[in-house]
C-alpha cells in the first residue's frame, strides 16, 4: 500500500511529506487497554503534523480511525486532554485535520481530474469495493462517506472503467485486530466476506486499508484448508488499481507482495 | 453514558459479526448490566471475541456506545484477573504494545514471537512465514526512525496514571 500510494500521489501531483519520527497509533490493542494511552499514542504523531502546519493524511482505516477518535477525545474531554498533555510532555489541542488518502483523491483531486489522467481502463472488470469498519465508524467522529453504503471506492472504480458491484458486505468487519489471537473467528468472518464477493461475481476486491488487505488476502489460504472454499480472489488496494490505470509500472505498485496473485486483474487493464 | 435507555431492540446483536459465535450477544450484555450482573460478564467469551468493529454503537437507536462498554469490560476483566480467555487476546495486546513501547512502531517478528511463546501456539501460521519474508511483508530488523523517547514517556505516564486510579 505504501508503494502504490507514493506512486499514485506522484503521478497525480500530490506532494506527501512523511512526519519525521512518526509513531504507532496503538491500534485495537491500545484502546482495549487504556483510554489515555489510546489517545496519547496517535497524539504523538498528530503534534508532529501540527508543528509542520500540515493535514495528516493516513491510508489505513485503523490508523485513520484512531487518529480521528484521539482528536475527538482530546477536544471533547478536558480530562483526557490534560492527561494526554502530561503523557506527551506538551499540550495538543486536537486540531490537526486527519484525512484518509481516499478523501484527498475524491475531494481535492476529484474524479473528473483523475479520469482525465488515466491511460488505462479496468475494461468492465467486476470490482467489489470493501470498506470494512473503521473508515466509516463511528460516523459522527470519522465523518467518512455513508456509514451503511459508502461509495468512495465505487466512484473511483467506475471512473476507471470498472464495474462497481452492488454487494451487501461493504462495511462488514473482517476481524483484522483479532487475526492472530482469534484466528478461528477471523476465518469465519473473512470466509463470509470473500464468499459473498465471489457470489456477487467479483473478479477482485478493492480495499483501502492494509489490515483488511492482509486479512482478506492471507486468510484465504486458511479458508481453503479449513473450510474447503477456494476463492482465489485477488485483494488489491484501490491505489494499485488506480496506479495500473494511470500507466504506472506494476513493479512500482507492490503487486508482488499480494498473496493471491492479481495477474488476471493486471491483464484485464487495457489502454484507454 | 446511560445504559438504562436500552430497550432491547437487538439491532446491536443483529449487526454484530460474532453474535452467532459468542455465548452472550451484545444486547444480552446490555440486559445483564441492567440487572446488575456485570461481574459474570467478565468471564464471558463475547468480550474477547468482540472485534471492535463498532457496528453496535453505529446502529443503536438510543445512541449507546456499546463498543465503549466492551472496552470497559475488557479493562475490568484484565484488572480483576478474570478467567483466562480463549485465544488470549490480552496476551496479544501486551505483546503488540510491548514492541510499540520499545521501538515506537510495531515490530512484527518480536510481537509474534512473544505472543507465540506466551500462548503456546507455536506452529500457527508458520507455513506462511517463508512467503511473507520473501515478499517482505514482515521485516527481519526492528523499525528505526520513530520518536522512541516520546512513546516511552507515554507508556510510563499512562502506567503511572493507571496505578494511581
Amino acid at each position: 500500500m505504501h508503494q502504490s500510494t507514493l506512486a499514485v500521489a506522484e503521478a497525480l501531483g500530490i506532494e506527501l511529506v512523511e512526519p519525521e519520527g512518526w509513531t504507532c497509533c496503538g491500534a485495537t490493542a491500545g484502546h482495549q487497554t487504556d483510554r489515555v494511552l489510546a489517545a496519547a499514542l496517535p497524539a504523538a504523531t498528530l503534534v508532529k503534523a501540527a508543528d509542520m502546519g500540515l493535514d495528516l493524511v493516513v491510508n489505513c482505516a485503523a490508523c485513520y480511525n484512531r487518529m480521528k477518535v484521539a482528536n475527538h477525545e482530546i477536544t471533547t474531554n478536558k480530562q483526557v486532554r490534560v492527561k494526554v498533555a502530561d503523557a506527551l510532555g506538551r499540550d495538543y489541542d486536537g486540531s490537526v485535520n486527519v484525512r484518509h488518502f481516499l478523501e484527498v483523491l475524491l475531494d481535492d483531486v476529484g474524479v473528473d481530474a483523475i479520469q482525465k489522467m488515466l491511460r488505462g481502463s479496468l475494461a468492465g472488470t467486476k470490482v467489489a469495493s470493501y470498506y470494512g469498519c473503521l473508515l466509516v465508524r463511528p460516523n459522527d467522529v470519522t465523518g467518512f462517506d455513508d456509514p451503511e453504503n459508502p461509495t468512495s471506492l465505487d466512484r473511483l472504480v467506475h471512473a476507471m472503467g470498472g464495474t462497481a458491484l452492488d454487494w451487501p458486505h461493504k462495511v462488514e468487519c473482517c476481524g483484522g485486530g483479532l487475526s492472530m489471537s482469534r484466528t478461528d473467528v477471523v476465518i469465519n468472518l473473512t470466509d463470509s466476506i470473500v464468499g459473498m464477493a465471489k457470489m456477487a461475481g467479483a473478479d477482485c476486491i478493492a480495499v483501502s486499508c492494509p489490515m483488511c488487505q492482509i486479512n482478506l488476502d492471507m486468510r484465504q489460504l486458511d479458508i481453503a484448508r479449513r473450510q474447503g472454499n477456494h476463492y482465489d480472489m485477488p485483494i488489491l488496494y484501490i491505489t494499485q488499481l488506480l496506479g495500473l490505470c494511470l500507466g504506472i509500472a506494476p513493479e512500482r505498485l507492490g503487486l508482488n507482495k499480494l498473496m493471491i496473485s492479481p495477474a488476471k486483474v493486471v491483464k484485464a487493464v487495457v489502454a484507454a | 453514558m446511560d445504559l438504562s435507555v436500552c430497550y432491547q431492540c437487538k439491532k446491536c446483536t443483529s449487526g454484530c459479526p460474532v453474535s452467532g459465535m459468542a455465548q452472550c450477544p451484545p444486547s444480552e450484555v446490555m440486559r445483564r448490566l441492567h440487572l446488575g450482573a456485570g461481574d459474570e460478564l467478565l468471564n464471558s467469551d463475547i468480550i474477547w471475541m468482540c472485534v471492535s468493529c463498532e457496528t453496535c454503537s453505529a446502529r443503536c437507536p438510543m445512541g449507546i456506545d456499546v463498543a465503549a462498554v466492551m472496552d470497559a469490560l475488557r479493562k475490568l476483566a484484565v484488572e480483576r484477573g478474570a478467567g483466562k480467555p480463549e485465544g488470549n487476546v490480552p496476551l496479544f495486546n501486551r505483546a503488540f504494545l510491548k514492541t510499540v513501547a520499545m521501538f515506537g512502531r510495531t515490530y512484527d517478528i518480536a510481537m509474534i514471537a512473544a505472543y507465540k511463546l506466551g500462548s503456546g501456539k507455536l506452529m500457527a501460521d508458520t507455513e506462511k512465514f517463508p512467503t511473507m519474508l520473501r515478499k517482505r511483508k514482515i521485516a527481519l530488523l526492528p523499525p528505526t526512525g520513530a520518536d522512541r523517547k516520546t512513546v516511552r514517556r507515554i507508556f510510563k505516564k499512562t502506567k503511572e496514571d493507571r496505578a494511581g486510579r
